[in-house]
């Protein structure tokens, strides 16, 4: 096996395992801890597929704000009130993991690689190559997710300066 | 092969070295320093067989050995496992983020060009601040796991800080970004060789004479970035003025109340090691990095016309000292800062992030994208 199958695998193997403690570990700020640890090495993998920008994004953006407000939320509230629908959630993931399994089992027992892969050049995930599909091959779609989080962030603020 | 293995290994080892060691030198500045600007003596009792007079080396020497000798507390009813892994949490992003400062240009060693940087990433100011966002992880786990009121009141007012904080520093950055067109810092560093005056534009020539012969620092083209990026930082490293999380007459010592030995030390050490990172992105960013003004490659070259040729090794030492330099000028700013203004209260360090900062930073960039454009 030559080095980047190895560290994919080896990669891969970490990022199964700390999905699964997500799942099956009993307290809520280790379960954020290992999702926070999931999505490191998910950026990592990014890193490795020659889009450092995406993986630089997936830290700041996933690892650094949203599960930090996760973990803000958790220390707050403590939500032991959710161990009782515990059954309901358990089906509800199931039933989503069976969906997602029912796609990608075909895939691997297919083996549909690309016919012809094209080998990733230094620039493909460079921000300059980023910056130049957002701006120019997809603004449109850009544009119209900002302003859904602009109408985001001022229903956030409409909601925060409501008078009780 | 094994060549390249080796010269990047010397990088990493050196710079890790360097940042770890002018950590510690600042503890014992920090202590120095605050006596000189109280008026008193300080930091003197440290001695190794009586001898007391390197006082530096002694306490370099004496306040690690103190801090591991201690009783490694752990909190019964707190969580031993998340207890421990905090401090290195903290301590990792302050220590790995230099790996993208330059601190020199380029040394060539017979038919090699060693490039003064320790990763070379396209992606160099955004991997600074990636890592200062895991930063918050220290705080935030190491407050929880302790399972003590004051230290989760730390924990929860820290993490809001550097969350804000972050916002109004990556906001600030940008104008710097704009006007030299990269993210890559060792590009940056190049780019400010230049002199303004070959920056501007054909309507503004009559400024030549008047400021044509400063060099493009950032702290030149981007004044008020410099000031807002300097506040943030400060609020980043979350001492004086901004030390909230930790205000020791409201929270005791707000989130390592609950820690002591060597994962206090890991504490300590880190937030020292992220005023070594923000001096080191101040001056790579603001004030030239490694340039000398007017030192080029082969020496130096006034705007005036005289040229004063330097060996090669003689250029890379200058640039290594000035940066060298430059970085040690911002530690002791910072320290200085710390010992000469009070505490601010908790809702006037959230109304100046987000009331000042935030508009201010999103001012200078439409300011600077119309200065771009009026510039072509």
């Amino acid at each position: 096996m030559d080095t980047p199958s190895l560290i994919f695998f080896l990669l891969a193997a970490l990022l199964v395992i700390s999905s699964l403690l997500v799942v099956f570990l009993r307290n809520v700020v280790h379960c954020a801890m290992a999702l926070v640890t999931a999505l490191l090495i998910i950026a990592i993998l990014f890193v490795t597929l020659h889009a450092p920008m995406v993986g630089i994004l997936q830290v700041m953006v996933y690892a650094g704000a949203i599960m930090v407000l996760f973990l803000f939320v958790i220390m707050f509230l403590n939500p032991v009130d959710l161990e009782r629908q515990r059954g309901l959630w358990w089906g509800f993931g199931t039933i989503l993991s069976l969906m997602l399994a029912c796609v990608l089992i075909p895939m691997f027992i297919n083996d549909e690689s690309p016919a012809d892969p094209v080998a990733a050049t230094d620039i493909f995930g460079s921000p300059e190559m980023l910056a130049k599909s957002l701006f120019n091959d997809f603004v449109l779609p850009f544009e119209i997710a900002s302003v859904l989080l602009l109408v985001a962030i001022i229903g956030a603020v409409v909601l925060a300066k409501r008078e009780h | 092969m094994i060549v390249d293995l080796a010269i990047i290994t010397v990088k990493a080892g050196v710079v890790l070295f360097m940042v770890l060691n002018l950590a510690g030198i600042l503890g014992w500045i920090e202590r120095k320093g605050s006596a000189l600007i109280q008026d008193r003596i300080g930091a003197n009792r440290a001695s190794i067989f009586g001898f007391a007079g390197m006082g530096l080396v002694n306490t370099l020497i004496a306040d690690p050995l103190k801090f591991l000798t201690k009783e490694d507390f752990i909190p019964p009813s707190g969580d031993k496992f998340l207890h421990t892994l905090a401090p290195c949490m903290a301590l990792f992003p302050a220590l790995v983020t230099f790996a993208v400062i330059p601190f020199g240009d380029v040394l060539n060693l017979g038919d090699r060009v060693i490039n003064l940087q320790v990763a070379n990433l396209n992606i160099g100011i955004l991997y600074v601040f990636a890592m200062g966002s895991l930063g918050v992880y220290g705080i935030v786990i190491g407050a929880w796991a302790s399972n003590n009121k004051f230290s989760l009141l730390g924990g929860v007012r820290g993490s809001a800080q550097m969350i804000s904080y972050e916002i109004a520093m990556g906001l600030s950055v940008i104008g710097v970004l704009m006007i030299y067109g990269t993210l890559e810092l060792q590009d940056i560093a190049r780019d400010q060789a230049t002199l303004i005056g070959e920056l501007l534009p054909s309507w503004l020539s009559f400024l030549r004479p008047l400021i044509g012969w400063l060099p493009a620092w950032g702290i030149f083209l981007q004044p008020l970035a410099f000031l807002l990026f300097f506040t943030s930082a400060v609020a980043e490293t979350k001492r004086i003025p901004f030390d909230l999380p930790e205000g020791e007459s409201e929270l005791v010592a707000g989130y390592h109340v609950e820690y002591s030995g060597g994962k206090f030390l890991m504490f300590f050490a880190g937030e020292f090691a992220e005023i070594v990172t923000a001096a080191g992105m101040m001056t790579t960013l603001f004030f030239g990095a490694w340039q000398v003004p007017y030192l080029l490659r082969d020496g130096f070259h006034f705007p005036w016309g005289a040229t004063l040729l330097l060996p090669h090794l003689a250029v890379v030492a200058l640039q290594v000292g000035a940066f060298t330099i430059k970085v040690l000028f911002f530690c002791w700013l910072q320290i200085l800062l710390r010992w000469s203004v009070p505490r601010f209260r908790y809702d006037q360090v959230m109304r100046l992030g987000w009331k000042m900062l935030l508009p201010l930073a999103l001012m200078n960039i439409v300011v600077t994208a119309l200065w771009i454009v009026a510039a072509q």
